[in-house]
């Protein structure tokens, strides 16, 4: 029986009351606005709490089975739960891979004692998943990933080198793509999926420091690292087919991922805030004609990702290159984040130049380091130049 | 969200009935071979096939009802707009509905009834605003004096030749006016036809001097400052749903060209330096088709409020800047072929500039939006 719109008023009312009680207070450092930006052990058990808070109310993996530590009932609730938590812009919910890809696709495929394993853990925030595809020698071009998994009895046997592992240094677990099959004819039917226990002897992190002078990723390296047979999804040579399925619960609890917000957003209009008392010309900078063309170019293009998400959902207006906006969300998406940082900060005045650590920085360098980490949206995930050759090719169908 | 603002973007059953038909019919009656046999026509377009329009309603789309149309708004004339943008087929139908808004909003009872049934029935009509280059300017030039009389010309009258009834924008007793002109009414050599970037559009400079209004043909009043803002923006709209479907088309000519032109033994279309500025067409085409749906939505017969006006202004701008690049970038992708007259991409960036300069440019509206929305 589905929910009637009052009751769903009266939940959307519920969540938005407990979380302004519930929201933290600032905690004096910076928080991560992504799971990428998870830099030390301070904001780790802060958002590890936070997260674990949530659960404990009812308001993560609501969609999920009671068993493994869900709720059991309709996605709409866990989507209502999140686009109020979106809004009200309390802190992220930071284990991303485990409740939006690791977790949905044991739900989805894995076994019960997967699921009992596993699932948990996720959405209580004991046990941190990371992923490891990337490689040093294969980013884009993933397919070719050369990071070997031999079985031997009842064990796989791992050697190569992952990269860029967002959380590496803190995971218990790791979606892992690995080559079974180094003779496969095609490169990708040699991949295979792998629930990978981090904390084995012959697994190594080291962190990498990122442009912003924090941690965040790691390099992993595999020697000889032995972990069970069963923790391969599917059989071997379907890594491929398995990672892209992970890829459909990135449209949230409706497809299965189990909620939470994966980053913070920030508006043009949060944008133009932090521009309070700042002055060009002797007057306020938002006279001057030049900035507010350029201010005005950013709500426009804020306002279109908007317009688009409403106009995806009309038949009638979407018959051109069907898959046009859906396809192209995360570039357009991630390019508007990444220029409207950088103008937040060209409009600081001299300011712009001062860094967190400054006393004088605006709202203690959050811009600056707000338009940093804005790479991690355009280059992780595939970058905004692959996204453009992926909508090229299958939109409007241009060669490769 | 303040800033962003409204984001209501509804599409009604009776405009998803229009764009179909609309689109099939732009795309049976006007193919490129019949945009091209009109290029250097005197009138610009087939009269049987703009009567076929006007036995499809076309012309009275956006009338009231009580005036022989059918009522729907301006809003269902966009899809219908779009898919001729699209065809590039020309015909007065801007026009005639902006003369025939221009009247539904300024006049009163007596003077609708009895002008709006013949813009309904296909009698075109057109509207003649500028007295200069500058869309900014707010002061009008031409003077209705005492006696009825009017001295001076209307620049760039956009179907002029072909238009019946001319709603020209006066300065009358030192208020802003309206009169209305018979075709019949003007002198001989009043109309100076200009030579237009795009070909598939007809204008005019319009010497009404010495002509007589019929008393009954001023129109004066509060409303009439506020309906010339209101069609102004409204033209802005349909101009923006014209360009976004020519911008569309010329995505689709681009893509033509890339998947089967080939240099140095590969497809042009496999080179990244022309495929991602083609993705960037397909990306702003489809921010202008949002923006172009929601003002659609925003508007009706009402004046128009600040959403509306923002919502309008905004489809502008996008529109404009879509079909700019996208014919800019059409010619350069066709190499030498796109410096041809006979490559389809030069009626794309003709059509770009003559659109960026119907009711004002990227920069005039711009502007305005800084006002609207930072104060
Ligand atoms: C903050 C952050 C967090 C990340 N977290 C993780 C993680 O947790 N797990 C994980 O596995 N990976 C992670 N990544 C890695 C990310 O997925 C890769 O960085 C990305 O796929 C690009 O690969 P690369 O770094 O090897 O760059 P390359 O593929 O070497 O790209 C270099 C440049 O070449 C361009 N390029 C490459 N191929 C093409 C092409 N065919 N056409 C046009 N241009 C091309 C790229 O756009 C880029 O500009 C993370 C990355 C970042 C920045």
């Amino acid at each position: 029986m589905s929910a009637s719109e009052q009751e769903l008023n009266e939940f959307r009312v519920e969540v938005a009351a407990w979380m302004k009680d519930n929201s933290p207070a600032d905690p004096g450092f910076l928080l991560p606005q992504t799971f990428m930006e998870v830099g030390d052990e301070r904001q780790l058990d802060f958002l590890r709490n936070w997260q674990h808070k949530i659960w404990s109310a009812g308001y993560l993996g609501m969609a999920w089975p009671k068993e493994y530590g869900g709720c059991g009932v309709e996605p709409i609730y866990q989507s209502i739960a999140d686009k109020e938590m979106r809004r009200l812009a309390v802190p992220i919910c930071f284990n991303v891979i485990g409740l939006g890809w690791a977790g949905p696709l044991i739900n989805d495929i894995g076994s019960e004692e997967q699921k009992a394993k596993y699932l948990k853990g996720i959405l209580n925030a004991e046990d941190v998943w990371c992923q490891g595809f990337s490689e040093p020698d294969h980013g884009s071009d993933l397919g070719n990933a050369q990071t070997r998994a031999v079985r031997d009895g009842d064990e796989y046997v791992l050697n190569g080198q992952k990269i860029w592992t967002t959380m590496g240094n803190f995971a218990k677990y790791m979606i892992l793509l690995a080559r079974t099959n180094p003779d496969s004819p095609r490169k990708y039917d040699g991949l295979s999926f792998f629930l990978s226990p981090m904390h084995v002897s012959g697994i190594d992190t080291r962190p990498i420091r990122k442009l912003t002078g924090e941690f965040g990723f790691t390099e992993t390296f595999f020697t000889d690292a032995r972990i069970p047979a069963d923790s391969i999804m599917g059989e071997e040579g379907q890594g491929w087919k398995i990672a892209m399925k992970t890829l459909q619960y990135e449209r949230g609890a409706e497809a299965g991922a189990a909620g939470g917000q994966s980053m913070v957003r920030m508006t043009v209009e949060d944008m133009i805030s932090q521009l309070d008392g700042v002055r060009r010309d002797g007057a306020p900078v938002l006279e001057d004609p030049v900035v507010r063309d350029q201010v005005v170019e950013a709500i426009m293009e804020e306002k279109a990702l908007f317009l688009g998400d409403r106009r995806a959902r009309i038949g009638h207006l979407t018959t051109d290159y069907p898959g046009s906006l859906p396809l192209s969300h995360k570039l357009r998406g991630t390019e508007m984040t990444r220029r409207m940082r950088q103008l937040a900060i060209n409009l600081q005045g001299a300011e712009g130049a001062l860094y967190v650590g400054d006393d004088d920085a605006r709202q203690g360098g959050f811009w600056q380091r707000a338009y940093l980490n804005s790479f991690s949206a355009t280059i992780g995930g595939g970058t905004s130049q692959v996204q453009a050759n992926i909508i090229a090719e299958h939109v409007l169908g241009l060669p490769k | 969200m303040s800033l962003i603002g409204n984001t209501t973007l509804t599409f009604s059953e009776e405009q998803a009935m229009l764009l179909d038909v609309a689109r099939e019919f732009c795309r049976d009656k006007s193919p490129m071979t019949a945009v091209r046999a009109q290029l250097d026509s005197d009138r610009g377009f087939d009269q049987a096939l703009w009567d076929k329009m006007v036995s499809l309603g076309w012309a009275g789309i956006s009338l009231p009802e009580s005036c022989g149309g059918s009522g729907l708004g301006v809003g269902a004339l966009v899809p219908v707009i779009e898919s001729m943008g699209r065809a590039m087929l020309g015909t007065p139908l801007i026009s005639s509905a902006l003369a025939g808004q221009l009247l539904l909003r300024a006049g009163d009872a007596q003077q609708t009834e009895r002008l709006l049934p013949n813009i309904a029935a296909g009698v075109p009509a057109t509207l003649a605003l500028l007295d200069n280059g500058d869309w900014g300017d707010n002061g009008i030039g031409l003077i209705l004096d005492d006696k009825r009389v009017l001295r001076g010309v209307k620049k760039c009258v956009p179907d002029a030749s072909v238009a019946d009834l001319f709603v020209v924008s006066v300065s009358f007793e030192g208020r802003a006016a309206l009169a209305v002109v018979r075709a019949d009414q003007l002198v001989a050599g009043a109309l100076g036809p200009n030579a237009l970037i795009d070909q598939t559009k007809r204008a005019a400079n319009v010497d009404f001097s010495g002509v007589t209004v019929d008393e009954e043909n001023i129109i004066v009043g509060p409303d009439v400052a506020i309906a010339l803002r209101d069609v102004r923006l409204l033209g802005a709209l349909l101009v923006a749903a014209e360009a976004t479907g020519s911008a569309a088309a010329c995505l689709d000519t681009i893509v033509d060209y890339l998947k089967t032109r080939k240099q140095f033994g590969k497809l042009i279309g496999s080179y990244q330096a022309l495929k991602h500025p083609t993705v960037e067409i397909l990306t702003a085409t489809d921010s202008a088709r949002s923006f172009i749906y929601h003002a659609a939505t925003m508007v009706d017969d009402d004046v128009l409020d600040t959403d509306a006006e923002i919502a309008c202004r905004m489809a502008k701008v996008q529109a404009c800047q879509t079909l700019l690049y996208a014919g800019d970038r059409g010619i350069q992708f066709h190499g030498g072929m796109g410096f041809t007259y006979e490559c389809d991409a030069q009626l794309y960036i003709r059509r770009a500039q003559w659109s960026q300069q119907q009711f004002g440019d990227v920069q005039h509206h711009r502007k305005r939006l800084a006002a609207l929305l930072l104060g």
